[in-house]
Order: C-alpha cells, then structure tokens, then sequence
C-alpha cells in the first residue's frame, strides 16, 4: 500500500505548490484580481461624482421632451470678458488661494525643514517630540482650530491688516502633519549624519553641507511635501470661512448660489490640478525606487 | 619624503605630501555620567599605521573620532605636526577620513565625489579633474568615474571613498572599520589594497577595527584599548609574544588562561617549570596565559581527554579537557586527527610564559 511504503516526511510535510510556495505560507502581496477589484471599486467610487460633474457643466439650458442638450457654452462663459465682473470674486479667491499656498510652502521650507535637519543631525533623540508637536493638528478638528484662530487673528490683523495672505500662519499649523511626513520618510532613507560627517571631514563648512550634500538628497521629500502642502491649501474652506477671507473654497461655495454650473466647472479643475500634483509626486517616488532597484 | 611609486599619476600625490606627526596627549572624553576615555596618550611617527583594536564600546571610535574633530574632548591636547588642533573644527584640520558606513554622496558620481574635496578648497576645475582621476586610478577605479554610488559594489564603494579621502592630501587619515561591512574575501583585498596605497603614500594613519587579524597584519603598531584607554601599543609580534596584560594576552590571540604558581622567574604550570616573559605580579598564585601553539601532544605527560577538534585549513585546533576539568586549546598539524573522546597526553613547550595576579 501507498500508506504503509510513504516515509515519516511524506506524511507530515505539505507538498509544495508549483509556485514553491506551501499551503500555510502567506502571500504578502494580494492577488492581481484582487487588486484590480480593489482598483476597480475604488476606480468606480472616486469617477461616478466626476462625471456626474462634468455631465452637469456640460448641460445646456434644460431638457426638451425629456433630451438633454449638451455644449461647452458654461466653460466658454467663464473666460467671456463680458462675465469678468461675475466672476471677479472666484479669480481673486484662486489668487488668494495660490498666494496662501506660496507663503506656506515658504514656512513649511523655512521653519519646519531646517527644524527637522536640525533635530536630525544634532538632538536625534527629539525626533520623536517633534513628530508628536508636527502630528498633533490632524488629531484637532479644524473648526477647534479655528475657534482658537479667532482671537489670535485680530492682534494678526493689528499688525499685519486683515489679508488673506494672513491665513497662511493658520494654514501652515493645519498642514504640517502632512508636510512633516514625506521630509522624514526622506531622512530616514538617506544617512544625513554620516553624509554630513563625510562632507565636513572634507573641508565643507555647514552651509555647504546643508546646499551641497543635504538638501540634494532630500529633492524628493521637499518637493512632495510642498506639492502636498499646495493640495492641502487648496482644499481647506473652514478656516477662510470663518476669518471671513476670500480664497478659492469660500469663492466656489459664494458663486455656486447664482451660478452652480461655473461653481462645478472650478471644481473639475481644481481637482485636476490636486490630481496632477499627487502624480508628480508618485512619479518622484517611484523614480527613487527605480534607481535603488539597479543598485 | 621617498616612497616607491606605481604610477607616475601617484608620483605627483606621493611627493606632494608627507605624513604627520600625531600626539594624543591625556585626552578625556566625558559623556553625560559616563566617561568615555579616561587620559589617551598615543605618539604616532610620520608615515606610521597603527590599528586601534579593542572590543565594542572600548573607546576606539572616539579615539578617532576626538582626532578627526567629530567629537570635542573634555580634556588633553590632540597635537597634528606639533599644533594643537583640540579646537579646530573638523573642516580645518586637513584630514581624510573613510567611514564604516558607505558614505557616498548618492546623488554625485564617483569622479563628483572624489572632486569634493578639492572643490572645498576651491581648486581650479583642471587640476581637480586630473588630481581625482589620478586618486581614481590610485584605488584602480579610473573607469567608473561616471558611476553613481548605488552602481557600484560595497567594496567598490569604499575603494572611492579612500580615493576621496586622499585626493585632498591631508595630514594624516582616519579609517573607521572601513571594512566591516564588506565580506570576507574583498575584506582581505581591500585590507591589502589600504596597505600598500598607505605605505607608498607615507601618510600617517589611524586604524580602527575590533578584528584582531585585521590590526595585526596592516599595522606597523597595535594599540590595544580597554575601557577607554590604551592597555598596550606595540608591534603585532610584541603584542603577540609578550603582552602587558592578561586582557591583551586573551584578546590578542587565543590564550589558554590557566591556574600556576610564580615563584620568583619561574611559573609552574601542571607540574612544568617555564619562564616567566616580562615581569609578573608577587609570588604565589597567579594565572598564565599559554597559546595554544606552545601546547603539544606526547606520548607522556598531562593526561586529557579530546573535547571536539577542528579543521581550519592549514592547522588544526583541538580542545582537551584535563582531569580536574580544566580546558584547554591545542594547535597542531593539520595531519593529526585526534577523536572525540580519545585520551593524549600533553606537554608544554619551554618558551617564556605571561601571567597576572589571579583574579578573587
């Protein structure tokens, strides 16, 4: 019999599968169909309010016998000179919006990056306080925030004036969860202290280490934290809300009351633009792992 | 300063520059509640090599470190050619220095980083390009200059980095466990590559590595550290044949540590009477330090038993077990197979033996 001849390692160990892989072991990838599932759900998720969007700003007056005329009269009218004065509010919020965005990618460059090199290369013990310090504005619903903003905003606007651009010290504290991420990811891929070390026992003082040898190598989480600091920018109402600022979100919920076709025509392309930027940075990443891949 | 060269690129780098002296005079390393290294004093000759071998967390980094200008030391005078360079920082000190870590520069190319150096110093574009070639070559890596770090293999890699390191000519170099990290064929390549480069150079030299092999067949001289300071520096065959102290006799080599009784020059050990190498602690008990090669078999003398014995390519070592139960390390002939379990008896060979106070 089969049974009486098999030896003690036949019956207690799993034959392998064509794969090589046993019975027990677990994959740590899922499957392609469960990926593509996963996409296609998701896929279908993120598009059907897309389209429901663009099927909207493409309408053209209001259905005859139950057809839907279709044009791109709504896109030709926002850019008509004739309507300039009506949208004169969106196009100022979209320049307050990129003003906003250009002063807090500033901070989060001048403040929060040499803070994290700084941590990095001479107290790397604090490189937990200060994450804590970096993560604590997601754990704080923004309309808590803004509560606390009010009263600090009037001795802003005492010393500045009531500018949008002023909202970029608020913006900058709601965004550094999401900046501080991909700049540490950064620092910790790359030996920031043996590097430094090597440069200086070279003859490099430190601003030539931080230009010449740091902040190259940190290109990657510099840009996406910016690109993710602009995304971010873009997508916050509550606060430009609430300190009564014209940006690009409060400008959309305004115009939507007497235009809602121009109001979703600007959310097409704000949502372009953010799914731009979040391409460029997956493209950024995966060049990194490209060129680790051929060492 | 003469030195043989290989290339007439080398020619240039070689008379360019000679080595240093170096003095480390009483320096103290204090941590917050710990005191790194309690008062080095180290001398090294212009052109010399001497390996700084301990275990971890001996002081040996620092040591290196404290020269280099990477750590700051608390106390002594650190003096380079004479000048004392305690508080110079570590840009200005004119020294090259290879790291344990591949410490590339990941987004220059070879030929970018080994440049760097010489772009500090804000030489002129020609002569950086011909010098880094020429230290390129040095290390026999003139055909990758366009390579980037993550092209290149671990060895390779730490190749460039002592090219880049001696591109600048410093005083002297600094290399901390440069080899540790690669395996054990390139380590040896490498080792003797480092060798011969430092020995044509004439640059003065500070080694660290805690492998002993690696110490004893680079160095001119060995300075063996224990608990952050210096137990011994000297010649490998010093330290071999007469260490200062137990802990060099047992971490320089493999030592049997045995129980004898020292009276006067004469150790008696088993029943054997040898001489006493250098000078011992006051008569009475003491423990000997015996290598295993000064061990043999006979047909009579100390019966033991065979442990377990092991092939090692040219010889072979084999651990025997006394009758009061005390082991002990036999080096032998390749050709002789002592088997488990089998009963030999011992001699000890007549050469002088180390010994310190027994421990309570």
């Amino acid at each position: 019999m089969t049974v009486a001849n098999a030896t003690t390692t036949d019956l207690i160990l799993p034959k392998p599968s064509s794969r090589g892989v046993g019975p027990r072991s677990f994959r740590v990838e899922p499957s392609r169909t469960t990926r593509t599932v996963i996409l296609g759900i998701v896929g279908i998720f993120f598009l059907v309010p897309v389209f429901g969007m663009v099927e909207f700003a493409l309408r053209v007056g209001q259905p005859v016998n139950g057809l839907q005329t279709y044009g791109f009269s709504h896109f030709v009218a926002v850019f008509d000179p004739v309507n300039s004065g009506t949208y004169s509010v969106l196009f100022q919020g979209i320049v307050n919006s990129l003003g906003i965005c250009a002063i807090t990618v500033a901070i989060v460059l001048a403040l929060l990056l040499p803070t994290m090199i700084f941590v990095e290369l001479k107290f790397p013990r604090l490189r937990r306080v200060l994450e804590f310090i970096c993560i604590i504005p997601v754990t704080i619903p923004s309309i808590v925030l803004v509560v606390g903003f009010v009263p600090v905003y009037s001795v802003v606007a005492g010393i500045f004036g009531s500018y949008p651009w002023t909202m970029a010290f608020a913006v900058g504290i709601i965004v550094l969860p999401y900046a501080y991420r991909p700049i540490a990811a950064n620092l910790a891929a790359v030996e920031v202290v043996i590097l430094s070390e090597a440069s200086r026992s070279l003859g490099a003082g430190w601003s030539s280490v931080l230009w010449r040898v740091i902040l190259p190598n940190l290109r990657r989480g510099i840009l996406a934290s910016c690109f993710i600091t602009v995304a971010v920018v873009l997508g916050e109402y509550t606060i430009a809300s609430f300190l009564s600022q014209n940006t690009f979100q409060t400008a959309l919920v305004l115009i939507q009351h007497t235009d809602p076709y121009v109001a979703v025509i600007f959310s097409l392309f704000a949502l372009l633009f953010v799914f731009v930027l979040l391409i460029l940075i997956g493209r950024l990443g995966s060049g990194g792992r490209r060129n680790r891949r051929s060492a | 300063m003469t030195t043989t060269t290989r290339t007439a690129a080398m020619e240039t780098t070689t008379t360019a520059r000679g080595g240093a002296t170096v003095e480390l005079m009483n320096v103290v390393k204090d941590y917050a509640g710990h005191r790194a290294l309690t008062g080095v004093n180290l001398s090294m000759a212009p052109g010399e090599f001497i390996a700084l071998l301990g275990p971890s967390g001996c002081g040996k980094t620092t040591v290196l470190r404290a020269l280099s200008g990477l750590e700051s030391i608390s106390d002594g005078r650190i003096l380079i050619d004479g000048g004392d360079v305690a508080n110079t920082p570590v840009n200005r000190r004119d020294i090259g220095m290879v790291f344990q870590a591949y410490s590339l520069f990941p987004h220059m190319t070879v030929m970018q980083n080994v440049e760097f150096g010489l772009r500090m110093r804000k030489v002129d574009a020609a002569a950086r390009r011909s010098r880094a070639i020429e230290a390129l070559e040095m290390v026999g890596l003139g055909h990758l200059g366009a390579r980037y770090a993550h092209q290149l293999s671990g060895g390779q890699q730490q190749r460039v980095a002592l090219a880049r390191a001696l591109v600048t000519r410093p005083r002297v170099l600094l290399l901390d466990e440069p080899l540790s990290a690669l395996d054990a064929k390139v380590r040896v390549q490498l080792r003797d590559e480092i060798r011969r480069i430092q020995t044509d150079l004439g640059i003065t030299t500070l080694f660290v590595t805690h492998d002993q092999e690696e110490a004893l067949a680079v160095a001119d001289r060995v300075a063996v550290m224990r608990d952050g300071n210096i137990e011994q520096v000297g010649s490998p065959e010093d330290l071999y044949t007469q260490p200062a102290t137990s802990f060099v006799a047992t971490f320089v080599g493999l030592s049997n540590a045995v129980d004898a009784e020292l009276t006067g020059d004469t150790v008696s050990v088993f029943g054997t009477m040898l001489p006493l190498l250098g000078t011992g602690p006051e008569n009475g008990q003491v423990t000997a330090f015996i290598r295993p090669e000064d061990i043999s078999f006979a047909t009579r003398g100390i019966p033991a038993t065979v442990v377990v014995s092991s092939f090692l390519g040219s010889l072979r070592r084999t651990q025997v077990r006394l009758d009061d139960g005390t082991l002990l390390f036999v080096q032998h002939d390749v050709r002789m197979r002592p088997l488990t379990g089998e009963t030999v008896h011992l001699e000890l060979d007549g050469r002088p033996v180390a010994v310190s106070a027994r421990a309570s």
